[in-house]
């Protein structure tokens, strides 16, 4: 699959250790600048729907702000409950200090 | 350790089944449940699953292959009769089942009104079980007028959802206000105000003297003398922790199974998590009734099965969803002596901080997850900020937590 990516926003942006909603092609999606660099995944919680630009960053951590379900925002996968479902991640590159996410067309 | 055994396939049984095999556990665990299914979430069954037909299926905290892959023995259909101590094994209907570690995690049962205000009538629920839940949106979709015993997050949540069925709602609660032993004051005005909107009628400080009805039931009498017309009658009235396997078994309870700060009860390899368990907590005997109580209660009872020797030392969260209202707690509110407003971003959203003097105690949110998350790590960690920045709505509660 041919990769397709979006601009998403500047890296100054996001704050460290923080998170920013973002909506690309109608896509709610989630950016995170975590002490690993910057990660993209989908903006809504698995559990329930809560915006995860909500929650809060620790780490590569993201708390879902609901029912702090947790995830690794790397490699999106639910770190404890009540999340049992991972999370969908996406590729992110930064350039000229622009954060770019590959996104399904 | 080969052979953890746990009593009641709830939420806390589960937590400490799955934390197990997270810590690489690799000994049998058995989770002996009595409700017949995989073990499921309860918080949807007052809301979503009262608005239309319950999904069975919906609320299942995992699905069966996730038992077989980390080969948890769920034996759903099998209750508990019995504990003998000495021998180390539980009684089943056709077998003594050995263990070396026995976690209860028996839940609770909800109160049921006496018998002199029933009257055996039909049509008056209580809800615990998907079952209840099941049966609770039934009548509701032939009931003409809910009547809600009890001004609880249970009963609140159900009237909402009656409410938004299209029933007429009646909501009566014994005590001075709605919401007294859960919330502070503003927050209930915040929430009563939601109801009336939504023309739920709440009575408070009005108790329930009878209901009436031949079979069915049909209406209530109330203890200031009014009638009531209902066709259909909710019990939320609190709640009584399942502690009678613990107690004709010799373990000590009060108020529940009462267990060390471990977790542990009084008897050494025996533990106990979730509803069921009363623990010491700022010198108290304390009991939660709470998903983050279940499932962290639990994860720490498998850690200490494993030795780790760990105390359990929670932070009380909780939440409840109504109408259009989302409402999070975090603490406890107890021993306050003053609350700070905060105004959220939205006009639908405010906060309220419970201050003991300087120290931050608890905090009730409605409408701003953002708050509520940045407010529980507030309080886990012992920070209290200055009152003033928290009333202070151009203060960034994202940097209250790092400074
Ligand atoms: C309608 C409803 C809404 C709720 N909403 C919220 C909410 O919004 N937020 C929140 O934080 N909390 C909420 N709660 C509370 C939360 O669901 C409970 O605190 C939690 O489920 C407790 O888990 P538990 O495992 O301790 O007990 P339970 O979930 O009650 O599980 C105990 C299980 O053990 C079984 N059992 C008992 N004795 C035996 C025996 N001898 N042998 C075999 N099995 C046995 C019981 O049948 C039961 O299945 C809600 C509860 C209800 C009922
Ligand atoms: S919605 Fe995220 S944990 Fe429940």
């Amino acid at each position: 699959m041919s990769s397709n990516w979006v601009l998403a926003c500047a890296a100054n942006d996001v704050d460290e250790e923080d998170v920013l909603g973002v909506e690309l092609n109608g896509q709610k999606l989630a950016v995170y600048n975590t002490p690993k660099g910057f990660f993209a995944t989908d903006g809504i919680c698995t559990h329930e729907v809560a915006q995860l630009e909500d929650g809060l960053v620790i780490g590569t951590v993201i708390e879902c702000p609901l029912h702090q379900g947790r995830f690794d925002v790397t490699n999106g996968k639910a770190l404890s409950a009540p999340v049992c479902v991972d999370l969908k991640t996406y590729p992110t590159k930064v350039e000229d200090g622009d954060v770019y996410i590959d996104v399904p067309v | 350790m080969r052979n953890v055994a746990i009593v009641g396939a709830g939420l806390a049984g589960f937590s400490v089944a799955r934390r197990l095999r997270e810590l690489d556990y690799t000994g049998a665990i058995t989770l002996f449940g009595d409700e017949g299914a995989l073990p499921y979430d309860r918080p949807p069954l007052s809301k979503g699953s009262l608005k239309a037909s319950v999904d069975a299926s919906g609320a299942t905290l995992r699905p069966s292959e996730f038992f077989e892959e980390n080969q948890i023995a769920l034996r759903p259909s099998e209750p508990v009769l019995g504990i003998d101590t000495t021998a180390r094994t539980l009684q089943l209907r056709g077998e003594a089942f050995a263990f070396d570690a026995l976690v209860l995690a028996t839940g609770a049962t909800p109160r049921a009104l006496p018998n002199a205000i029933i009257r055996g009538l039909h049509g008056v629920h209580g809800l615990r079980t998907l079952a209840d839940a099941q049966r609770i949106s039934q009548a509701f979709g032939t009931a003409q007028h809910a009547l809600i015993v009890g001004g609880g997050y249970i009963g609140l949540e159900v009237a909402a959802a009656a409410a938004e069925r299209g029933l007429r709602v009646t909501l009566i609660e014994a005590g001075p206000r709605i919401l007294g032993r859960v919330a502070g004051p503003p927050t209930a005005d915040a929430i009563r105000a939601a109801h009336k909107r939504k023309g739920v009628d709440i009575r408070e400080g009005v108790g329930l003297s009878a209901l009436v009805g031949t079979d069915q039931v049909k209406g209530a009498i109330l203890s200031d003398g009014a009638h009531v017309a209902a066709d259909c009658v909710i019990v939320g009235i609190g709640i009584d922790p399942n502690v009678t396997l613990a107690k004709s078994a010799g373990l000590a309870t009060e108020n529940g199974i009462l267990v060390d700060p471990t977790c542990q009860t009084s008897q050494p390899g025996i533990w106990a998590a979730g509803d069921c368990a009363a623990f010491p907590m700022a010198d108290q005997i304390t009991r939660l009734e709470s998903v983050g109580n279940a499932i962290e209660m639990g994860e720490v009872v498998a850690a200490n099965i494993m030795g780790q020797s760990r105390p359990y030392a929670p932070t009380a969260w909780f939440w409840s969803d109504q109408f259009d209202l989302k409402l999070q707690m975090v603490g406890l509110s107890p021993g306050y002596d003053r609350i700070v407003t905060r105004p959220g971003v939205n006009p639908d959203a405010i906060s309220h901080w419970y201050y003991a003097g300087e120290r931050l105690l608890s905090v009730d949110i409605i409408n701003e997850p953002k708050t509520y998350i940045i407010a529980k790590r507030l309080i886990e960690t012992g920070k209290s900020p200055p009152p003033a920045q928290i009333a202070d709505q151009s203060v960034n509660l994202k940097v209250l937590l790092k400074s």
